[in-house]
């Protein structure tokens, strides 16, 4: 078990550092510098500027000055729109973002998880069909689409719900469940999937032989292994909570690290986009290895083996 | 298969949706065609569905962006799947060291948060394609209007087929190792062929089979990418539009002008939905020929 | 009094290609404390019969058409579910084929063993628990205790087993359902388990129905025999009286066409040889005696003339071979491990004989063939085929060798690539060695070569799915043909078979070893059929050689213990003949 941990951290590393490696070159690629949108100003500046920001040293110095700023001084830089240390932008901006991503997750696992189980004991039903329909909405309808539409018919229509914005407890409640829908709906297939599996299995139907009465077979013998799939699905469900939260920071004007994101994509703000880069990443390796540990705690059989693959 | 009903509908919504954007759109209005003074009229016989903010005619921009839309879905799936086959294929086939390797490399590249260097690159290559229409235009002496547009989406295209292809590999490299392991192959192997037959007539033919059923199921995830990028302005430009710059366009009037959010995510929804019930629909036919085999 | 009364059940399926009457109108009795052996090949609806007894078929596609089975004076057929689910794991209890697979992987097998007390009797967990370690240690599980709390892929397969007659035993049913419990078992380990079996039954007082197709299986264990063909009984009664005097053409074919130790036939009959059925069509079927069936038989008892064979040089000789696996390393995985699978083999084989390879799972007589060919890596050791090395070619210089070495495998559902004809399968191999001038040339060869293995050319355009497993391992035959190889390596090939269809494929064999002067390295698990086809015998444990000789040798004067135990092991049909 040890063995797979470590194993687990060094690829994190691994992870992290391509991660960091491609998003620095490519957003040294950019053309157009900071600050060019700015009103004009005089060569001098700008030199200076650079100066200030460590443009001005060769490729190289700079790339291996940014890690070493991290850990050294916990700095990641400034950033250029706006004008503040990036580690202050996050600071700030992780809780929302973690709220927002903690109740969505919350959502997703409340509302997923139990139409699947439901959807697999009544198979073929036009409760399983109904389900599943729902299901495929949420993957179909994008959270762009459905985001506005909850805006317009329901938080206009109920009172003490704001259309966007941050501040009270019950601005959480749109912006992450639209969050958490798009996840829901996948878990909610690996769920059934995951269920359907694992009741076609032989064991199952030793179980039956031994007068187990229906509902402890759902429960005890079919649970832990159907919840594999959707399990696994965790870690990759994290990363799509963070994708998402780029749009539903925007529509419902969520302060959150999603949407300083986009922003520093549009502004060109290297700085912030290398940092915000590189604290996703982070995040994504943690849950990964969350999500695996998870899984072994599941399955005897990883937890003897040390691992999958 | 042609039992599944969803599957079969979903089969003609593709069709119907595919002839109207690529064969009726030749016959409709010009989707750029500014008409202020007929902002957001309703529906009416001359704009089926009415007009949008500048008063171009709706029913038209959304059988033009649909094109968009669409294309960009097969073909970053196409790239996707001709780069993952191969890829898929070697590591599969190769097996040990080498195998470990390329999987490591993917394992890495699947780590890190798809939306985050798609947002990254696009940024890098919409940049460029200004760069790259001026050269163009100068050199080959292309239309200026029409190169722009291309070059607009074509790095999309790249973006996301570049970064598409992991997850399909890995199906790739486990179809191919599946049928590595079974006795036919090593039969052939006793008789004396060569592994590169072996690999192009007898393993890859057999990994076709999931191989294409996989990748209808992407093509959908990309044709949603795209608009998530359009959505938050980092994909496709005007004069180019797409079902996601229709949406988002359509946000800014959400309390007056509904249709013009809901006509265009209709059309976006009731596509992808098809492509997902057409894949799911192949999937379980796929899955019912292996358990008979 | 009897304890089980089936009366006129049938049972069918419905699917798409059509009705499938798996059980047909079957009826038959057991009374307390007996033990009633069902066999049949597959197809013969033994294994439905006992799902339906307990209710464990998928309603859709099956439906229970009629007939009635009665447990104690109780019908069970129409019974509610919680009912039935009463009786399940408390009066009737069942075990499977697949260990591995029928017990549950993510609980303890403590949990899964105290399940049942737990459901039906009213005891403390602790109760619970401190009667299964005592079953437990009953069907002999050594550190009951501490293994309790390991989970089912820790344990080997003749463990799983037992685990699973624990946990079916331990709530004292009356009645234990096995469905070919002992036929994915080593055969070795098989014996112990029919052991404990017997042994349980004894001091339980249980009755026992034993679903199996191994006829020497049901001689050893039943007092009474249920035989069955295609979803109908074709004889029952005493064992004694069914393997003595059998009545039904059908039972006579099956116990003679199966080799045994001390079989005397040359050529094995088949069930053709006594049994000809006419299909109706409505789908049913009469069975009748084969008119010629005394003629035929008598024809296949004359000897053949032991041809002087031992004179010949070795065609092929392997000396100190030795094949190492390694398993673990890699990145921060388990420590490496060296297995070795081939452990300093000798033997040597001359041109028109069969050497028989017999041992049990994981003895590494798979591994061996395999690395004969060269299809695996030998780490040393020499491989001498015509006085040529091997073990030192190149794979290239290989494929020459490769024309004159071939192999078969043991499944016929996998040997044959699915996405090609059988014509295009046949032709291959003559395209890439070159043999045959042109397209028509090959045709005619392939057809011909079909014709040998018993097959027709109307089979040259269909794809394998489209086969039984008897056709394709016939088709596998002749590819190996194809190239006109001198040495064939059978490797387990009609260990995935019927009895009728594996005497059918090993005719096959020997007549073409007959015909084209074959060499056979033929590998088996299975002691009878090994002697039948073996001219000398090699006995493997643990990637090693532990007897060699003739056959007739080996098999009347075993002299290692291993042997002896092997030999023991194997259920005997004693045919007083």
């Amino acid at each position: 078990m040890p063995r797979f941990l470590i194993d687990r951290l060094l690829q994190g590393v691994l992870v992290l550092f391509a991660l960091y490696t491609i998003t620095f070159f490519l957003a040294k690629a950019m053309p157009g510098e900071p600050f060019t949108s700015e009103k004009n100003i005089s060569a001098e500046t700008k030199a200076n500027i650079r100066k200030l920001y460590g443009l001005d040293k060769p490729i190289w110095e700079q790339y291996l000055a940014y890690p070493k700023n991290i850990i050294t001084e916990g700095s990641f830089g400034i950033s250029t729109s706006k004008g503040r240390p990036v580690i202050d932008i996050i600071t700030q901006s992780f809780p929302n973002s973690l709220i927002l991503g903690l109740c969505a997750l919350g959502f997703a696992i409340g509302i997923g998880v139990p139409i699947g189980i439901l959807s697999a004991v009544r198979k073929n039903s036009w409760i399983d069909w109904a389900c599943m329909t729902v299901a495929m909405v949420g993957i179909c309808i994008p959270s762009f689409t459905i985001g506005p539409l909850l805006q317009i018919y329901v938080a206009a229509h109920i009172p003490g719900l704001k259309v966007a914005g941050w501040g009270n407890l019950e601005d959480i409640l749109l912006p992450s469940f639209t969050l958490g829908l798009v996840s829901a709906a996948y878990l909610a297939r690996l769920t059934r999937g995951g269920i359907l599996e694992v009741l076609s299995q032989d064991f199952v139907r030793t179980a039956r032989a031994k007068g187990v009465s229906p509902v402890q077979v759902i429960l005890k013998h079919t649970l832990r292994g159907g919840l594999l799939p959707a399990v696994a699905y965790l870690g990759p469900a994290f990363a799509a909570l963070i994708s998402g939260s780029f749009i539903v920071e925007t529509i419902f004007q969520v302060p959150g690290m999603g949407q300083h994101f986009v922003n520093a994509a549009t502004t060109r703000d290297e700085f912030l986009l290398l940092g915000l880069s590189l604290f996703f990443g982070f995040l994504i390796v943690v849950m990964n290895l969350l999500a695996d540990l998870l899984t072994g705690l599941l399955d005897p059989r990883v937890r003897h083996k040390g691992g999958t693959d | 298969m042609a039992k599944n009903k969803f599957a079969m509908g979903g089969f003609w919504v593709i069709v119907v949706m595919f002839s109207l954007c690529f064969i009726l759109a030749w016959y409709c209005k010009d989707p750029n065609q500014v008409n202020l003074t007929n902002k957001f009229a309703p529906s009416s016989t001359e704009h089926w569905f009415g007009t949008d903010a500048l008063g171009r005619d709706l029913f038209a921009r959304i059988l033009y962006g649909g094109q968009v839309s669409i294309l960009v879905g097969l073909i970053a799936t196409a790239v996707s799947v001709a780069i993952g086959i191969v890829y898929g294929s070697i590591s599969g086939f190769a097996g040990g060291r080498t195998d470990a390797v390329m999987m490591r490399i993917v394992d890495t590249l699947l780590a890190i948060p798809f939306l985050v260097l798609v947002i990254v690159l696009q940024a890098t290559l919409s940049d460029w394609s200004g760069d790259a229409t001026r050269w163009i235009v100068e050199n080959f002496k292309w239309d200026k209007e029409f190169t722009g547009r291309l070059t607009n989406i074509v790095p999309l295209f790249f973006a996301l087929g570049l970064l598409g292809w992991l997850t399909l590999s890995r199906i790739v490299r486990a179809q191919v190792m599946s049928i590595k392991e079974r006795e036919f192959v090593e039969a052939a192997l006793a008789l004396g062929y060569s592994k590169a037959r072996i690999l192009f007539r007898h393993v890859i033919p057999n990994v076709l089979g999931p191989t294409v059923v996989y990748s209808t199921l992407t093509v959908p995830g990309f044709i949603m990418y795209e608009a998530i990028l359009s959505f938050l302005g980092l994909g496709v430009e005007s004069p180019n539009s797409s079902w996601g710059v229709l949406i988002k366009e359509g946000a800014n009037f959400l309390e007056t002008e509904v249709q013009l959010l809901l006509l265009p995510g209709l059309f976006f929804s009731l596509t992808l939905f098809s492509l997902n019930f057409l894949g799911d629909g192949l999937r379980d036919a796929l899955d019912v020929k292996a358990a008979k085999d | 009094m009897s304890l089980l009364k089936i009366k006129n059940l049938k049972t069918y399926f419905h699917t798409r290609a059509g009705i499938n009457r798996a059980v047909d109108d079957i009826s038959f009795s057991i009374d307390k404390g007996e033990i009633v052996g069902v066999v049949g090949e597959s197809g013969s609806g033994k294994s439905v019969t006992c799902h339906t007894m307990l209710g464990l078929l998928p309603q859709p596609p099956a439906k229970v058409e009629g007939g009635s089975v009665t447990f104690d004076n109780e019908e069970l057929l129409n019974l509610p579910q919680s009912l039935l689910r009463a009786i399940r794991g408390k009066r009737i209890s069942m075990i499977f084929q697949d260990p591995m697979s029928c017990l549950n992987p993510y609980l303890k097998i403590l949990d899964q063993i105290t399940e049942p007390i737990l459901i039906h009797e009213n005891v403390s967990r602790k109760t619970a628990e401190a009667r299964a370690i005592e079953m437990m240690k009953k069907v002999g599980i050594r550190d009951a205790e501490a293994r309790a709390h390991s989970y089912p892929h820790e344990f080997s397969g003749g463990m799983r087993q037992r685990v699973m007659i624990a946990m079916a035993l331990v709530t004292k049913p009356d009645l234990l359902l096995a469905d070919e419990p002992t036929t994915a078992l080593d055969v070795t380990v098989q014996a112990r388990i029919l052991k404990i079996l017997r042994s349980l039954k004894d001091d339980l007082g249980i009755a026992v129905l034993f679903v199996t197709h191994d006829l020497g299986v049901v001689a050893e264990l039943a007092d009474r025999v249920v035989v069955m063909y295609r979803g109908k009984i074709v004889e029952q009664g005493n064992t004694r009286d069914i393997f003595e005097k059998p009545s039904h053409p059908y039972v006579k074919g099956l116990i003679a066409c199966r080799p045994t130790l001390d079989t005397q036939y040359q050529i094995l009959p088949t069930v053709d040889d006594f049994l000809k059925t006419e299909i109706r069509k409505d789908g049913s079927f009469i069975l009748s005696e084969h008119p010629d069936s005394k003629e035929r038989l008598s024809k296949l008892k004359e000897k053949r003339e032991s041809s002087n064979k031992d004179i010949s040089p070795p065609l092929l000789k392997v000396s100190g071979l030795q094949v190492h696996f390694q398993t673990g390393g890699g990145f921060l995985g388990e420590p490496r491990k060296t297995v070795k699978a081939v452990d300093g083999v000798d033997l040597q084989i001359s041109s028109g004989q069969t050497l028989g390879l017999v041992g049990e799972s994981g003895c590494g007589k798979t591994t061996l063939g395999r690395a004969i060919l060269r299809l695996q890596k030998a780490k040393s050791g020499s491989i001498l085929y015509d006085k040529n090395e091997l073990n030192s070619l190149s794979q290239k210089e290989m494929i020459d060798f490769r024309k004159r070495m071939q192999i078969i495998f043991q499944d016929p559902y996998a040997s044959l690539n699915p996405r090609q004809t059988i014509e295009q399968t046949l032709i291959e191999p003559m395209i890439v060695h070159g043999i045959g001038s042109n397209y028509s040339n090959r045709r005619d060869q392939i057809v011909s070569l079909l014709e040998e293995v018993g097959l027709g050319p109307e089979f040259l355009l269909r794809y394998p799915h489209e086969f039984s497993g008897g056709q394709r391992q016939r088709i596998s035959v002749a590819r190996a043909l194809a190239v006109e190889p001198e040495f064939i390596v059978c490797d387990e090939c009609v260990s995935a078979m019927d009895v009728s269809v594996q005497a059918q494929v090993l005719n096959l064999l020997r007549e073409l070893q007959e015909k084209r002067n074959l060499t056979y390295l033929f590998i088996s698990h299975d002691l009878s059929v090994v002697k039948f086809m073996s001219d000398d015998v090699i006995v493997m444990q643990n990637g090693k050689i532990v007897e060699s000789g003739k056959a007739q040798e080996i098999y009347h004067q075993p002299k290692s213990d291993y042997t002896k135990e092997l030999l023991n092991a194997v259920p005997k049909v004693s045919l007083s003949k």
